[in-house]
């Protein structure tokens, strides 16, 4: 071995690949092709409405509280943990909310923080008690999803003196500074010049059908976009690939496993507080059954997005298009002439297609054995 | 001088609540010596392995680098100080690419301020992996594949390239070629060998006889977590079946014998 200079000729080890071949091995191919596949489905079937800019925001608008949870859910399913109180967490981080602005009168400046400080507190917990007791995620964040729901339930009715909701948030929040950054609809003056220059559909008297863009899709927008800043350009991103990918193997190399684990523990948890103080600033009034089974919706998306179960794989944005395709096919049907009643079996349906679609696909494309 | 050694421990121990997995270990690695590491099935080799990696935290004993007393708290301390480790569980992830595994846990990076949301230096990593597997021969497809692609060998090379790339001062591998087929395992010792030509010290954790009797210059060999024996195995006094003899406690060296169970 005396020939240890390096080859002037470029080896197949640096070789580029064809752009073709590198998309393939996205995992959020899945997700991209479902989008294309249930738009073609929606152009048929569904009324000409649902592609208008108004029929666009209405889809947008639940995949975008959807994509927040799935966006969360999908860092931490990469990182190799599950958690299932998600949709539990929507309800609590939403009373401890609804009770930092009705009991105690906080402005929002002080509520939103505060929340947010709280949901982090609870998903560090569900963290710490799968790295100590080395149980998997998934029974202890079950135990979480019923422990969460009950919480809500006897917590609001406390709150609330004997209801299962508290009410009267808009009234108190209304006139705070804070509140146009969670609800109600971004850039007015937008739409109103797109309108104007009868870009947007409008109504007879020149105002625009969609008086702007609901807040949460900004939200939704951005999360994804930071998500996969994270995953793809960091090394903390790294480090939750393969803490996901062998655990074992990332500590033995010096990753902080337990310290990432925990902390996307918490993330995921501020994802679902971030859905609840926006439900509730928009609804005015918090309940206990609010995110009722997102937990499964939010896995749902991210596993369309191309998300592996056992960890280690995934993208945020697969979870933003699975979350999209969720919308529209959650609205899309009552633009049809289906029943409604076929949400479900939908859904399943796309679970199914979209879950063996990208499984073969990466077995193709990576070599897999 | 005391940094004529590498390497250095001194009644190094680690018990796991009453277990005593490893006791009063005194081990020593010269420069550019070459070391294997013997023993049966829970004799304490790996346990010691993982104390001088800083994988786990001894219960005493000391270790010393070229001649300074170190004390890690962490694999990454570990590796700071040179030491390199090719684990018998591969130490790689598999949905990374080679670039990203060399680095893992102490990526290229800058925008330093941003804390572990930094950029990461996908250019300099890939040059310095380059350099790595240039200096070791190793042969491996794109390195821009995940790891998952790869065969058990080249996972295996990869690993190894670690240490050429880190240009460290410490090499160990804890049975690198268990997992592996013959062709592989041949590749894998070439770059032990060629590791031996540049003067890198390693120690080499191994039940392979052949193999060890190939690669390097003296055996070290631990029975029930006491070290048993100190074979010079280049001077040629040494048969494999005398170092069989020794794992399985039929004979123990005359400096050991106190502790002779």
């Amino acid at each position: 071995m005396s020939d240890t200079t390096p080859n002037p000729v470029v080896d197949e080890r640096i070789k580029a690949e064809p752009l073709i071949s590198r998309l393939m091995k996205r995992p959020e191919l899945g997700a991209i092709a479902g989008v294309v596949l249930v738009t073609a489905f929606f152009l048929i079937t569904a009324d000409s409405a649902m592609f208008t800019t108004a029929g666009i925001i209405n889809f947008l608008t639940p995949a975008a509280q959807l994509g927040i949870l799935a966006i969360g859910a999908a860092m931490l399913m990469i990182g190799g943990e599950f958690d299932l109180s998600i949709g539990s967490m929507v309800a609590f981080a939403g009373l401890f909310f609804g009770i930092c602005v009705m009991v105690w009168g906080f402005p929002l400046i002080v509520a939103i923080p505060l929340t947010f400080v709280f949901a982090a507190f609870v998903g560090a917990i569900n963290g710490m008690i799968v790295i100590r007791s080395g149980l998997p995620s998934f029974i202890v964040t079950l135990a979480f999803l019923f422990i969460l729901r009950g919480l809500s339930l006897v917590g609001l009715k406390w709150a609330s003196g004997g209801s299962t909701q508290l009410r009267g948030v808009r009234d108190a929040t209304e006139n705070d500074w804070l509140a146009p950054f969670f609800s109600g609809d971004a850039f007015p003056g937008l739409f109103a010049w797109l309108a104007e220059k009868g870009l947007v559909e409008t109504f007879k008297n020149g105002t625009p059908k969609v008086s702007g863009m609901p807040v949460e899709i900004l939200w939704f927008v951005v999360l994804a976009l930071v998500a996969t800043y994270i995953l793809l350009r960091t090394p903390a991103g790294n480090w939750i690939f393969a803490a996901g990918g062998d655990s074992n193997a990332a500590s033995n190399s010096g990753v902080p496993v337990n310290r990432i684990k925990i902390s996307l523990f918490m993330v995921t948890a501020c994802c679902a507080a971030l859905v609840a103080i926006i439900t509730v600033i928009d609804a005015g009034s918090t309940d206990a059954r609010r995110g009722f089974q997102k937990e499964f919706e939010a896995i749902i998306a991210a596993v369309i997005g191309g998300c592996l179960l056992t960890g280690g794989y995934g993208s945020a944005i697969g979870a933003f298009f699975g979350s999209i395709i969720f919308g529209m096919v959650v609205i899309g049907l009552t633009y049809t002439d289906f029943d409604q009643d076929w949400f479900q079996v939908f859904l399943g349906g796309m679970l199914l297609i979209a879950v063996l679609f990208n499984n073969a696909i990466r077995k193709r494309v990576t070599g897999e054995r | 001088m005391s940094d004529e050694f590498v390497l250095k421990t001194e009644d190094l121990t680690k018990h796991y609540g009453g277990v005593h997995a490893l006791e009063g270990a005194n081990f020593e690695l010269k420069k550019g010596e070459h070391v294997a590491i013997m023993g049966d099935n829970g004799a304490g080799k790996s346990t010691f392995v993982r104390q001088i990696t800083g994988v786990e935290q001894r219960t005493r004993g000391k270790i010393s680098l070229y001649g300074e007393e170190v004390e890690f708290g962490g694999p990454l301390d570990a590796r700071e100080a040179g030491i390199e480790t090719v684990f018998q569980t591969l130490a790689l992830a598999d949905d990374l690419d080679v670039p990203d595994n060399l680095f893992l846990g102490r990526e290229m990076t800058y925008w330093n301020w941003l804390g572990p949301f930094r950029f990461l230096d996908y250019k300099g990593m890939r040059q310095a992996t380059i350099d790595g597997l240039n200096k070791t021969a190793v042969k491996i497809p794109n390195i821009r594949n995940t790891i998952r692609n790869m065969s058990g060998g080249q996972r295996q090379c990869v690993a190894i390239a670690r240490t050429a790339t880190f240009h460290s001062r410490l090499t160990i591998m804890d049975e690198p070629t268990a997992a592996l087929g013959v062709q592989e395992t041949a590749q894998v010792e070439n770059i032990v060998r060629q590791l031996k030509e540049q003067g890198e010290p390693l120690i080499l954790v191994s039940h392979n006889m052949r193999q060890v009797f190939d690669l390097v210059d003296r055996i070290v060999v631990f029975r029930r977590g006491r070290i048993c024996a100190n074979l010079d195995i280049k001077s040629g006094d040494y048969t494999g079946e005398d170092v069989v003899s020794y794992i399985t406690g039929a004979k123990t060296g005359e400096e050991y014998m106190e502790h002779a169970l």
